[in-house]
């Protein structure tokens, strides 16, 4: 996935200037940067949920697999969200059961449709995000009652339900204890075989242990792009290793 | 010392002024409802609510005002359907498939929101101007239309409310997942429903009690309606009739005032439960 020149302005607000960023494939990219420069705006961006937003204009280009995503028609916008998983930073399930959440998306595509097979289907992505077992014998609950921690697992297992290439994670681990948040660090360095990830984190330590590739976005710019390690342990802009020195001192 | 303890008095005196105020809502509902409740029960009867007027039930004061309860059923009823009919795409329109602060979506609540002030009055006038036009004469029919225009207003307006307790992030959780804009009104639906059928049921409350859209455009009549192009007696306008007649019959007034209070009540208590019963998947 690669963006190029991507510029985006809300209300004649300048949210991105000139963002270009390749995404490696089957790496993490760790998106980090201080509050409000534009992170969940670009991850917004990547699945065209900026769509959604009123007064966002956008310029640039988007591609995937030789596919300007920008210019995709409604029609194939539909797949295109469901090839590029959104975990949003504030999770939200549907108004439905534990159980439907994570089956709505397979529903709504035609996927697994066995009674049965849908049931493994989300067995399987529960466990992955380590929810099974609080969760085993109450899939028929509303998901609102779950906590904020479970509801961001709930989220990310939805959204690998219906098989992206691509997952969007924003701040996929902020509600979580350290030990959940292991779990699902580890999921996506597991996943990573199978899809590229791009995450944002204020975690810096958790950005340092997983991720492959960095970029460091300030007041929707990019200032520092590149391997991961050498991002962060050898900055080479002075406002990237201000914000590191704040976060590692 | 001092400021704070002028302070305190403020809260005291503010604290005691809302309570007053609490309690000024009570007693009006309570000396309504206990007018009526009593007035009206000693006044009832079951021939009242079974039967339509006798031949001269004015002089002899048999039947009763079945005609009436009928009537405003049959008005109300099928304006609620209709009114709901196409309130709910308005909501959805104004509120999912644009955005909130689109400008259409603006236009649109400028728009509900005058329709909401006008006078009931002023939509019977001018649904008796275009029946006239037309040639129709008072009916059902013309007050099932008054009465409809008359709740669209309001359903949508409390639609517009209930849909602010959808999330964006609810709507943009079910697009990121590749929901068409259908699949994603669909769950919202859920969310929503119970509040719509609340509101729903209280503009039916509001409707049924309203006596000047249907002055003109339903009519009066002694016998119950076979059609919907028969006249119909209402309920809320033969109270009218028998508070200004000359020879005014309190009786009947208070007992169909009565009726009238159950009905509403009845549907303000259901509106309630729905909306108890069945937010609990909700956000
Ligand atoms: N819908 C919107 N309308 C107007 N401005 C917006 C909108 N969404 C975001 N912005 C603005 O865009 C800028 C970037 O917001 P964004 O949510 O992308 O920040 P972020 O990097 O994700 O911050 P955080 O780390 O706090 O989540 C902010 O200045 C914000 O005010
Ligand atoms: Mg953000």
């Amino acid at each position: 996935m690669e963006v190029q020149d991507l510029c985006v302005t809300i209300d004649s607000n300048k949210i991105l200037k000139n963002v270009s960023i390749s995404f490696p494939k089957n790496k993490i990219t760790c998106v980090v940067g201080p509050s409000g420069c534009g992170k969940s705006t670009l991850l917004k961006c990547l699945n065209r949920l900026i769509d959604n937003t009123l007064g966002a204009k956008l310029s640039g280009r988007v591609m995937v697999d030789g596919q300007d995503l920008l210019k995709a028609r409604d029609s194939e916008l539909i797949d295109l969200r469901r090839r590029i998983g959104l975990v949003p930073q504030r999770p939200c399930p549907l108004p439905m059961s534990i159980f439907d959440n994570v089956a709505y998306g397979c529903r709504i595509h035609g996927m697994h449709r066995g009674k049965s097979e849908l049931a493994d289907v989300v067995e399987t992505y529960l466990r992955e995000v380590g929810l099974w077992d609080e969760v085993e014998y109450r899939l028929k609950e509303p998901a609102t009652r779950l906590s904020g921690g479970q509801q961001q697992r709930l989220c990310l297992a939805r959204s690998l339900a219906v098989e992206p290439d691509f997952i969007l994670a924003d701040e996929a681990t902020s509600a979580l204890d350290p030990i959940s948040s292991k779990i699902v660090e580890d999921l996506f360095v597991k996943l990573k075989e199978k899809y590229s990830i791009i995450m944002v984190t204020h975690t810096l330590r958790q950005a340092l242990r997983i991720a492959d590739y960095a970029v460091f976005l300030y007041l929707g710019k990019v200032i520092e792009s590149g391997d991961a390690k050498e991002v962060f342990r050898n900055p080479q802009n002075e406002l990237t290793k201000n914000y590191l020195s704040g976060a590692f001192s | 010392m001092d400021r704070n303890k002028s302070k305190y008095v403020t809260e005291k005196v503010m604290k005691v002024l809302m309570l007053m105020a609490v309690f000024l809502v009570f007693s009006f509902l309570a000396s309504i409802i206990w007018t009526i409740f009593v007035k009206g029960i000693g006044s009832i009867s079951w021939e009242m609510v079974s039967k339509v007027p006798g031949k001269d039930w004015n002089v002899s004061n048999d039947g009763g005002f079945l005609n009436a309860i009928v009537g405003s059923l049959a008005v109300v009823l099928p304006s609620a359907i209709l009114a709901a009919c196409v309130s709910i795409p308005v909501v959805f329109y104004m509120n999912l498939y644009l955005r909130r602060g689109h400008k259409l979506s603006y236009a649109a609540r400028l728009a509900y929101d005058i329709l909401y002030g006008i006078p009931s009055i002023v939509y019977g006038a001018f649904a008796f101007t275009v029946m006239v036009i037309v040639g129709m004469r008072a009916s059902v029919l013309g007050g099932i239309v008054v009465t409809t225009l008359l709740m669209i207003p309001m359903m949508i307006r409390s639609g517009d409310e209930i849909s602010k307790s959808v999330p964006d992030e609810m709507v943009d959780a079910a697009y990121s997942l590749g929901a068409t804009k259908w699949e994603t009104l669909k769950v919202v639906f859920r969310q929503v429903l119970p509040g719509m059928v609340t509101a729903a049921l209280l503009a039916l409350g509001k409707a049924i009690g309203d006596a000047a859209g249907v002055m003109f455009t339903a009519g009066f009549s002694d016998s119950l309606p076979s059609s919907l192009s028969d006249p119909t007696a209402t309920l809320p306008l033969a109270i009218f009739n028998w508070v200004t007649m000359p020879d005014p019959f309190p009786d009947r007034a208070y007992a169909a005032a009565l009726v009238l209070t159950v009905i509403v009540l009845i549907l303000s208590l259901a509106g309630r439960w729905v909306t108890r019963r069945f937010t609990k998947n909700n956000l």
